[in-house]
């Protein structure tokens, strides 16, 4: 039977396992959109307010769910507002599939009326993009697109497809085998010879860490990493995205690392003597100044990704492979060790650390971001998905949320993209239904894409939304502080009645301004069967504390003083 | 990328897949990592679904493995070579345009070809055009030695490498759609036709 093109998509979306979608329709996409009506009931299309919400829903979706999101939009403006979310999902190895409409192939070119060049704009913030030009591929290519999108390393995949061939008709084939893709092969397990090489290192090292990221989760390797932690003793540092990699009460677990990571955590990175870099980056705000950077280590960096070994950071031992597999091979011939005199250095710093944790601090009238973000931990049993934008709130909800399960911490830490918290918290509960999420936002950032809420509404999802309004673009003021004498310039803001809003968008709401308050709202939240939105008025000028100032040494952190230290 | 500047160059060999856009995506990322490209060609192989590349760059080592890798990422890019370290044959064509219009620098020109792999293609009354194929480094002497006779114009291609010997890149196997679409056809119950 011959099929649409527009029906082709929907056949191969649902053949890849995908069961909603977020988007916004227009011209050059309608065809596509009058085919889904035949397929509403097996995949559901979410209404968007703005495509980069699209963007960023389908992200929180993977993100949540491992699977991959699927955004949708119309040509030109529809594609280019998908731009925030697809770099997003680039710099954080997020798999999702983007399906934009083109232009009719006769009018590529001609400037035509919401045309615009969209694989070429997104070529650089892609995994991959492809322009389809003939209907009889639209099917592989599709396939290809998800397949590219969810192995290796994953990242987002943009499909452009022309009206033209949206209409376009032909026999749909489904390929059934697997992808065949001659430039694309994904590293996967390691060699003997490498797999030496690190056991001889871990063997040697007295004072080791791990520097547990993202490729964890991705790779499904936690109970691996747990078991190399705990067999050969090392303590284990998260990077943002790494939190959830292992439990976070685990005796081993030393706290996020990098510029505002556990003072613990980054004085271990300058002191050890081994770093096991697994699925991480080595990004500049989890190195400080290279030039400086744990340089009494030997480093073995295992990812999956080829280039970014030795991209940074040179490694002693560099594997490229997938960590499960990689950490399999590897496990059986590890053997036990113990470093009681390091952990117990490590110990010590932690609990200076502790000693200047501002929960321990007097804080009469006024209520903190980190009290907020520890009390949401508590009343959530610290079992919620927690969604965040970027900015101090974010900072502070790695410091002061633990996460005991992976893919609990949705965050965007790559691109820091202001605007991500509330509608990727969105995506997220379609993708985990059974999920207690939280959205926990900034004043600036959620207002960025609180256009949204009319879709938490006409869907009525189920997050809650705390939004930490300190009338500030609060990080940005840290640093004016810090480094530019004060001068708040262009940071004060004046906001909206957060409440009002929500209540016109018919979202329950509550408005927090003292600690005491905060168990009640959280508790009205939770039992809103729907959107539910919480305004905590916190403190204007907080700090975020300790600070490796950007491109200081690591160990060169600003530290919060011990009460009475002043 | 720290051995940037060395002044060393590194000859990179790429097998792509002769798709839309290609060119575009390798262009991107040496601009987006900062790569200088010295020269690059693209051509035809035998296998008309495959190019060939030759990348000329400014590079030491380090820097050309950072090159490779990156490179090997695209997914349109089957197979890349790091060619400098082993035998090959490499070559270069300029096309130059020299004034000749009187006797001295007819005869000097005559006489400079004589001695390259060079010849002249094109004579007209005050110009012709020489034709040289050679390594990079010949064609930097060449030009040098016309130089002071007087160019005109030039043109070069960049520089294509092939390494000698049994060591061959690997253009076998068969464009994907192809074989994605022969599969599904042909067996019934796997390739399903709604």
């Amino acid at each position: 039977m011959k099929l649409k093109g527009s029906e082709i998509i929907m056949e191969s979306l649902l053949r890849e396992g995908v069961d909603v979608m977020f988007g916004y329709p227009g011209g050059a996409i309608l065809p596509t959109y009058d085919a889904m009506s035949q397929y509403e009931d097996r995949l559901h299309h979410v209404l968007v307010r703005h495509e980069q919400g699209a963007s960023h829903m389908a992200d929180g979706y993977a993100r949540a769910t491992g699977k991959v999101g699927v955004c949708i939009a119309t040509s030109g403006p529809g594609a280019t507002n998908l731009v925030t979310g697809l770099a997003t999902a680039m710099m954080d190895s997020s798999g999702i599939v983007a399906i934009t409409g083109q232009v009719p192939i006769p009018a590529i070119g001609s400037d035509a009326f919401q045309e615009t060049d969209v694989t070429g704009v997104t070529l650089p913030i892609t995994k991959h993009n492809y322009l389809v030009t003939d209907v009889r591929e639209l099917a592989y290519t599709i396939k290809e697109a998800f397949h590219i999108a969810r192995t290796g390393r994953p990242g987002p995949v943009l499909v452009d497809v022309p009206k033209d061939v949206q209409i376009a008709e032909t026999e749909f084939i489904w390929p059934e085998d697997d992808v065949v893709l001659p430039g694309y092969d994904p590293p996967w397990a390691a060699d003997d010879e490498e797999i030496n090489a690190a056991l001889r290192l871990i063997a040697e090292a007295e004072r080791p860490i791990i520097l547990a990221g993202h490729g964890i989760m991705m790779s499904g390797a936690m109970n691996e990493l747990r078991e190399l932690a705990e067999r050969a003793q090392i303590p284990v540092s998260l990077t943002l995205l790494g939190k959830g990699a292992m439990p976070e009460d685990h005796p081993l677990v030393i706290g996020m690392m990098g510029m505002h990571g556990e003072a613990s955590s980054n004085l271990a990175i300058q002191e050890a003597d081994l770093l096991l870099a697994l699925g991480m980056r080595f990004d500049d705000r989890v190195t400080g100044n290279l030039k400086t950077y744990a340089q009494k280590a030997k480093k073995i960096h295992i990812d999956i990704d080829r280039s970014e070994i030795n991209k940074n950071v040179k490694a002693d031992v560099g594997i490229a492979g997938d960590l499960k597999t990689v950490l399999t091979q590897l496990l059986p011939r590890l053997e036990g060790k113990s470093h009681p005199a390091w952990i117990g250095r490590i110990r010590d710093w932690l609990e200076d650390s502790s000693e200047r944790d501002i929960l321990n601090y007097e804080t009469p009238g006024i209520l903190l971001t980190a009290q907020v973000v520890n009390d949401i931990w508590k009343l959530t049993g610290g079992d919620a998905i927690t969604v965040t934008d970027v900015g101090q709130h974010q900072m502070l909800e790695a410091q002061y949320y633990p996460h005991q399960r992976p893919s609990t911490l949705l965050t965007s830490g790559g691109l820091g993209t202001m605007g991500f918290g509330f509608p990727a918290a969105i995506g997220a509960k379609f993708g985990a239904p059974d999920e207690e999420i939280w959205a926990i936002v900034g004043d600036g950032g959620f207002q960025m894409t609180l256009c949204e809420m009319a879709t938490a509404a006409q869907e009525n999802v189920n997050v809650n939304i705390a939004i930490i309004n300190n009338n500030f673009l609060g990080m940005v003021r840290q640093w004016q502080e810090l480094f530019f004498e004060k001068r708040y310039q262009a940071t004060p803001m004046v906001n909206p009645d957060f409440c009002k809003l929500a209540d016109a968008y018919g979202i329950p709401n509550r408005c927090v301004t003292k600690r005491d308050e905060i168990e009640d709202a959280v508790r009205f939240a939770q039992s809103i069967d729907g959107p539910a939105l919480i305004e905590f008025v916190v403190e204007k000028e907080e700090m975020v504390y300790p600070m490796v100032p950007a491109g200081a040494d690591l160990h060169d952190m600003k530290r919060r003083p011990k009460p009475g230290e002043a | 990328m720290a051995d940037v500047k060395t002044g060393s160059k590194v000859t990179v060999v790429a097998l792509v897949e002769n798709e839309p856009g290609v060119l575009n995506r390798i262009a991107s990322l040496f601009r987006r990592r900062a790569f200088n490209i010295d020269s690059l060609t693209v051509g035809r192989t035998h296998k008309p679904h495959i190019s060939r590349m030759t990348i000329r760059v400014e590079a030491g080592p380090e820097y050309a493995r950072k090159i490779a890798t990156n490179l090997q990422k695209l997914v349109n890019v089957i197979d890349v070579r790091i060619i400098d370290n082993e035998p090959h044959v490499e070559r270069d064509l300029a096309l130059i345009k020299v004034r000749n219009d009187d006797a001295d620098s007819r005869n000097t020109i005559t006489e400079i070809c004589d001695r390259y792999p060079a010849r002249i293609v094109d004579v007209g009354p005050k110009v012709a055009i020489i034709e040289i194929v050679g390594t990079e480094a010949i064609i930097e002497e060449f030009i040098e030695q016309v130089q002071p006779t007087g160019i005109v114009e030039m043109i070069r291609t960049g520089v294509v490498s092939m390494g000698r010997g049994t060591r061959i890149h690997d253009t076998n196997f068969i464009n994907r759609r192809t074989l994605l679409e022969a599969a599904a056809k042909a067996r019934n119950g796997n390739g399903r036709i709604v």
